[in-house]
Order: C-alpha cells, then structure tokens, then sequence
C-alpha cells in the first residue's frame, strides 16, 4: 500500500501511509487509538477506498470498490465485533457469504463442509465443533471460527483487527501459534495491535502509525518494548510499573455480601459474590470479558437490582437498585460505557458536569438552576482535569475517548467519594491517556478512597491494584496477593481453572 | 452522489434549509399546477391572499392554527423525551368532551362569568386529556408497554366516546330539544357567557385573535423556560438525551414518565378546551374526527424539531396552508389538488431535514457497506 490518505469529514484518517506485508510473514500494525490503524485495514479490505496512494497486490496494482473484491484477491478480516449468524452452526456461518461454488449451490451439503471445517480445524489447531451453534460457543471459540472462515476461503492475506482484547493470555498464545502457522504456509498475516507485548511475541516485522502516518517499519527482533512505544506515543514512556503506595490500608469502606444480581438475558450474572475494600486499597476484578464484571459494577452503583445479598458502604446497607443511596453514601462510579451512561451525549459539557449535583446548591436554588454556576463549575473542572474542548458548551459527543474518561474522572472525584467503582476506565484509550487515568485512580486511593477496579487489561491490574480477585461465570473464583500474583496462574483462573 | 455526516450543524442552515424546502415545494407544486391547467402564480396568489391577506383570512387561519398550537406542542413535550404519543388525538376529545360537559353544567346551575366559565374549561379540558394519557403512561412506566401502540389505540376509543355522546345516546351532551337536533343528532351549544373572547387586533380590518392562541404562545413560553432554567426541566433533557445517563444520575424515571405524558395530555386537552371555547362551541363528532388536530400536531412538532417556541410558527403556516387549502377547494379546484400541494410541502420539509444533519457530496461514492460513522476518532 502506497501513499494511502483518507480523509473524513473533520479528520485525517491516513496521511500518505505506505505499508507492506511480506508472503509468509506476520506483521504487526501498532499504533494508537486513533492513529489510522483501523482505516488503514478497512481500505485494505475494500470497506472505504483511499483518497489518494494506490494498493499493489503480488506487484499488481488492484483496486477494489467494494469488500467483496478484495475477498476475491484472497483479502479476509477478523474484525474486532464477529460478524456471525448467532442461531446458525459454525459450518452455516464459514459457508455464509462464499460466493464461490459450494456457496452458490441451490442445495447445500452440510455433511462435506462440516469436514473441510473440522479437518481446517485439526490442521491449524483451532478445534471447534462444526455443528455448535454460535450463541453456544465462548468468544475465543467464536474468534476461530470467524479464523476458520478465512481459510476456508484459501484467504492468501489476513488481518486481525485487535484480535486478543477478548482472550485470556492462554487463549491469545494458542492464536498466535495458529497464526504462525498460517504465515509458515506462506500466508501473509497482519496483526493490529495496540499491546506492545503481544506485537512483540507475535510478530516478525512491524509498522508503527501514529497520527494517520508510517513513523517506522522494522523488524521485531529488533525492537524493545521501549522503543515501540516511544515510536507509537512519539515521546519516551515510563514502562508501566507497579508502585507501592506507603501506608497501611484503613477500614473496610466497601462491603459486598452475597451479592447475586440478574443478568440482561435472565440467569443470574452474578453469583453470590463477597469482597472487601479497605479505605486506599485498590482491588482489581480480573475476568475476560462478561463474566459478569460489568453487572457486579452497575449492582455496587445501584443502577442495577440485587438479586440477593447486601453492599454496605462504611457499614451501612445501601439500598438496592437506587443509584440516589449510593451516591449519597459516597459511591462514585466510572461506567464501562461512558458515552450513553456516564454521560448524555447531546448535551453540553457544562450540564454533563452538573449531571450528580443539579439537586442541590450551588447548581440550583429550590426548583430553578443556576446556570451560570453550572458553567463556572464546568470550567473549573475542564482546567483542572485538562479537558481538551472548545468549550463548556460543547456537547460531550465531540469530544475523544480520552477527554471523555477525563470529564467523567473528574466529574466522579469532585463529588469527594468514600467508593469509586471503575470499570473498564481505559479500555479505547490510547497510552497517553491511559497514564493520565492510572494516575487519577492512584491518587484518589492514596487519598483513601476505596477504589474496585474491573478491568480486562491484566496488565492494567496488576500494575495497579493491591489486591487481585478473579471473576468466572458471574463468582470470585480466587483471590491473589497482587505482589506475588503472576499472569499466568490469574490467566487460568480467568478461563475457569481452579485456584490455589 | 452521497450523503455525509455534519459533524457540526450551522446555525444558518437550521433557517434556511426550511424556507429553502418550502420555496423547493412551491416550485414543484407549480409543475403540477401547470400539467393540471392552473396558472401557478395566480395559484399562489389567491392562496396568500385567503390564508393572510384577504378580510377575515387572518381570522379563519387562527380557527385552523390555535388547536395545532396545543396538540404540536402536546407532541413536542413528550416526543422530546424519546415518549411518542400519539395520543393527542384522543387526548383532545376528551379535552373538548369534558369542557363541554362543565360548562354546560356551569350553564345549567346559571353561572354567566366569562372568566370562571374559561378556567372552568380549561381546567376540565386538561385533566381529562391528562386522565387519558395517564392509562398509557402507567403502563409504559409499570409495565414497559409501548406507548406508541396504546395512545394510538386510545385515540379510536376516544371516538367512539364522542360519536356514543352524541350519536348513539341520549347523553347530557347532546341537543335533544331544538328542531334540528331532533330531526339529526347535535351536540348541546354552550351557554353565551362561554365563548371564549378573543382580542381584536385591529389590523386588515380586524383579526379576532382567539384567547386560546394567546394561551398556547404563553405556554410555549413556559415550556421554553422549563427546558431551559429548571431541575425538572434539566432532568428531562438528561432523559431525552440517555435514559441509561439519566438512570446513572439517580434520576427517577418512572416518575418523569408519568408526568410528561400527563403533561403532554394535559396540554392536548387544553388544545380540545380552547377549541370548544374558541370555535366550534358543541360538539360535532364527525367535525372533530376529520379534522386530524392532534395527527396533524406530531407534524407540526416534527417540523419544529420539538422545540416549543418553534410550535408556535410552524402551526400559524400549516394552519395558514389548511385555511387556503380550504378555500382554494372548488369546482375548479378539485380538493385532490389541495392533498398534493400540502403533501408536497409536508414531504419537502421533511427531506430538507437530512440536509441539516448531513451534507450532499457530489462525486463517486466511496464506501458502500460501512458509512463513516466508523470514522476512526
């Protein structure tokens, strides 16, 4: 791909991105959020098409107009979101969009898929039964299928767009073994990635993008996991470390007992579970994602019902499914969604900031607001958290992920909280702002806030929490000292081993 | 040619795209005017003049505009908070049934004060237009059913309340002594004292413009200010906005559920009040049931992106347009002609809509499947 650009309407997707990917090799695309990572791929894969810069398939210039042509050129993505048939069969969904002869055939033969399936399957080590129906298989199992389409379809080129942020660490070196695999064939595999680590492992050469620009091709042999990230970010880092924070811990200040809360699709998603948070403690919550972290979170806030149980907060009881009980008891809450939970999209800044606090004085008198106040309330915390916007009365839908996790910080820490409930708070950020947000919660817990972290991002626990419990199919199902914890024996907790 | 997302949308256009529908509509319509044999200009012409200009134009513009006032707005309050009731139909049946009955009682118990007669009426009218929405807002809060479906459904109810009334009953409401109620069935006419007085605005040889329109643009004030400089206004917005926001706020949702649908009631029943006051002075069941006020308001709550002070404006042209529609209708003029032409106005102001929110590219398309809402932050 050469001198690729794309421009949307307010940005500049790809700016002259060259990139190129060697037969039989797995290249990494790192790069940020936001850095063009993704545009890149889609103009690959036929999705958008570029503005300028020409793509060169084998030494022949092509252009595809729409995601179909570039199938036929042997082009296949794994997208972050499966694109499955969840009521169809494994063998159903690699057959479903072949356009190719068993594909057009009025009638189907189900039996000689199913073996080309479970036979790719045996050969690239990515074992699943054929005849499962999606809505039954766990996210890993999904992953090789959406895998599994693709050589079923003899794709000479694959690209996996953040393909491990639903695995856990065992499940992600199982991957790459298979995608070692497919490159040793003389496939080619590009692997986009903002995790360091995993480029690393993984890859042989890599393509760094920063800004909708190439900042460098290189070989990963030689490459540190420094310099990646000084290319990536543009600047040096401070590698991601785990700090002690003087002190011993104070009392309990968040309490859960026997929680058991509902699931979206009936059954319970959590399943009588009980933990402690001492005052400046930060314990994490490690699970793959929709093991019932998200659930647990929202039952703490209150915007979720309990099932069974009881969450007392400086000993006392919290009424459920009322998020007024806990605010007032001192419950902040940083959703895992922040746009469309933590925060009204179409509203301004200044009335996302006044969102916990209108009730009362200074935002309002008796049934009136005062909005003057409201912006200079907006305006202090913009400063004082640097949120990047033009103004307090930008709607909050403009603004990035990153200042979008700031507003919702500090909106949350200006309440002064005893609890603050985390869940996912980097998850899309890019590694500037993930520093920024770690910070922010290591301070809030060295100023004795009792801090519960749900993350997927192991790493992310293990550098900042003091405590680590496992979360499996909606229970703790093991608790480590995050000192002596180390990511596998955690990794096999996640994926429902048995604990010490 | 592709349509492209504005990520921000110029305050010019939120004026101008309007007006350049309405006049992209008149052009159109012209091309029919013409293929049907009628001189365009002179079309327009004659219209401007009956709905605006001519003795009494004015005047009859205000009749068709003052209910559309109440019900665009009655659609506006809840539409805003993502509640779509379509109810004001039926809530303005109701709103006119009650306000009738309490004034004719009023009547009976030989009351002759205009004022309480007004309030009388106009309380009655509310809180029977909120009294029916009240069954779909409970249900939508308690029980999650779809309003959409249960205030469309209370609107045929709420006709056949009205024909039952004065059709196929001998009811309070009904004239069952004049000549002519004998001989077909009418509604009773309210007492003298409660017609409702309007002012004359001694422009063009008198407007009358009615007490009720008055009151609509007060309470499109009143809304105005609500939105903008309350707590209960501001949790409404949060609503409107992000339920899941709002919930994660501690706000009490159910609650402001019932409310603003009983609001949104209320303000259609007024609409049917004021109407019944204002206008019609009986009622007339088949008059009320053709005449789509409260259908009509969702349009006219549509077209002014359920901004109440938009309302206003908004019902003063489509009532301007029924008026000339209404005159226009003749031998010559087939009543066809006259759907056409509002149905082209309607349908361009509605397409001009897009243009606000997105922008037309001229040039070869670049993405078939995914549109750049996948645009990489």
């Amino acid at each position: 791909m050469r001198g690729i650009t794309k421009r949307f309407p307010g940005v500049l997707a790809n700016d002259r991105v060259d990139f190129e990917a060697a037969v039989g090799e797995v290249h990494a695309l790192l790069g940020e959020n936001g850095a063009g990572k993704t545009t890149l791929s889609n103009i690959l894969t036929g999705l958008y098409r570029p503005d300028e810069g020409q793509i060169e398939l084998y030494g022949e210039p092509v252009r595809f107009h729409s995601p179909r042509d570039a199938l036929d050129a042997g082009i296949c993505m794994v997208h972050q979101h499966f694109r499955l048939v969840a009521p169809f069969t494994v063998a159903e969904n690699v057959l479903l969009g072949d356009h190719r002869a068993e594909g057009r055939k009025l009638v189907l033969r189900p039996r000689a898929i199913e073996r080309r399936v479970a036979e790719l399957g045996e050969r690239y080590g990515l074992d699943v039964d054929p005849r499962a129906r999606i809505w039954q298989l766990s996210v890993g199992e999904q992953q090789r299928v959406e895998i599994l389409k693709a050589l079923y379809r003899e794709a000479r080129i694959l690209v996996l767009d953040e393909p491990t942020a639903v695995l856990t660490p065992q499940e992600a070196a199982k991957l790459f073994e298979t995608l070692r695999a497919m490159a040793a064939e003389g496939r080619t595999v590009v692997f986009i990635s903002h995790k360091l680590h995993e480029v690393l492992a993984v890859s042989s050469r890599v393509t760094v993008l920063r800004g909708g620009r190439t900042v460098a091709t290189l070989a990963t042999a030689d490459a540190t996991p420094r310099s990646l990230a000084a290319l990536m970010v543009g600047r040096e880092v401070a590698e991601a470390r785990r700090v002690e924070r003087g002190g011993p811990p104070g009392d309990v200040a968040l309490a859960l007992e026997g929680v058991s809360v509902a699931g979206d699709r009936g059954g319970l998603a959590v399943r009588d579970v009980s933990l402690a948070v001492r005052a400046g403690e930060i314990v994490g919550v490690a699970g793959v994602a929709g093991n019932g972290q998200r659930e647990l979170a929202e039952a703490v806030y209150g915007i979720r019902d309990l099932v069974a149980g009881v969450v007392r907060v400086e000993g006392k009881a919290l009424r459920a499914g009322d998020p007024r009980s806990a605010i007032a008891a001192g419950v902040a809450h940083v959703p895992e969604d922040r746009l469309g939970t933590g925060l009204a999209p179409g509203l301004s800044i200044a009335a996302n900031v006044a969102l916990k606090r209108y009730r009362a004085a200074p935002v309002s008198s008796g049934p009136l607001l005062r909005l003057r106040r409201m912006r200079e309330l907006a305006e202090a915390l913009v400063r004082r958290y640097d949120v990047k916007a033009p103004g307090v009365d930008t709607p909050v839908r403009n603004l990035s992920g990153g200042n979008l996790q700031k507003l919702v910080l500090g909106r949350e820490f200006d309440g002064e909280p005893r609890v603050l409930v985390a869940a996912q708070p980097t998850r899309g950020l890019d590694v500037g702002a993930i520093e920024t947000v770690h910070g922010y919660l290591r301070a809030a817990a060295a100023s004795g806030v009792a801090v519960l972290l749900l993350s997927e991002d192991l790493d992310e626990i293990l550098t900042l929490a003091d405590r680590v419990v496992v979360m499996y199919e909606g229970a703790l199902v093991g608790e480590v000292d995050a000192g002596a914890a180390s990511a596998e024996e955690i990794g096999l907790l996640m994926a429902g081993g048995r604990g010490r | 040619m592709r349509l492209e997302r504005r990520l921000d949308q110029p305050r010019l256009l939120l004026v101008a795209v309007p007006v350049g529908s309405l006049a992209a509509a008149f052009v159109l319509m012209a091309f029919v005017l013409l293929a049907t044999g009628h001189n365009p200009l002179a079309t327009y012409r004659r219209m401007l003049d009956s709905a605006f200009v001519a003795d009494g134009g004015l005047t009859s513009t205000f009749v068709f505009c003052t209910p559309l006032a109440f019900t665009g707005l009655a659609a506006a309050a809840a539409f805003r908070m993502q509640l779509y009731n379509i109810g004001g139909e039926g809530q303005f049946y109701l709103g006119a049934i009650a306000a009738v009955g309490v004034t004719l009682y009023l009547g009976d118990l030989g009351v002759e004060s205009t004022p309480l007669h007004v309030v009388a009426m106009s309380a009655a009218g509310a809180a029977a237009g909120a009294a029916w929405a009240a069954i779909p807002a409970v249900l939508r809060a308690f029980a999650k059913t779809n309003e959409i479906i249960t205030t469309l459904m209370l609107n045929y109810a709420a006709g056949l309340v009205l024909t039952y009334l004065i059709i196929d009953s001998k009811s309070y409401w009904r004239d069952l002594e004049s000549f002519e109620g004998q001989t077909f069935p009418l509604g009773k006419s309210i007492p003298e004292a409660a017609s409702w007085p309007g002012a004359d605005l001694g422009l063009l040889g008198g407007v009358l413009l009615p007490l009720g329109f008055g009151g609509a643009l007060a309470l499109a004030g009143l809304m105005w200010f609500v939105y903008r400089q309350t707590r209960f206004g501001f949790e409404l917005q949060v609503i409107g906005d992000s339920q899941r926001t709002a919930r994660f706020a501690g706000m009490r949702l159910r609650r402001k559920i019932l409310a603003v649908l009983c609001i949104s009631g209320a303000i259609a029943g007024l609409g049917g009040a004021s109407f019944e006051g204002d206008f019609a002075h009986q009622i007339d069941p088949t008059g009320l049931q053709s005449s789509f006020f409260g259908y009509t308001g969702i349009v006219v709550a549509a077209l002014a992106r359920y901004n109440p002070l938009a309302v206003m404006p908004v019902a003063f042209l489509l009532g301007g347009l029924q008026n000339a529609g209404f005159t226009l209708q003749g031998a010559d003029f087939p009543s066809g002609l006259v759907g056409v032409m509002q149905g082209l106005i309607l349908f361009s102001a509605l397409g001009g809509e897009v243009l606000v929110r997105y922008r037309l590219r001229l040039g070869r398309a670049v993405a078939r499947a995914g549109a750049p809402s996948e645009v990489a932050p």
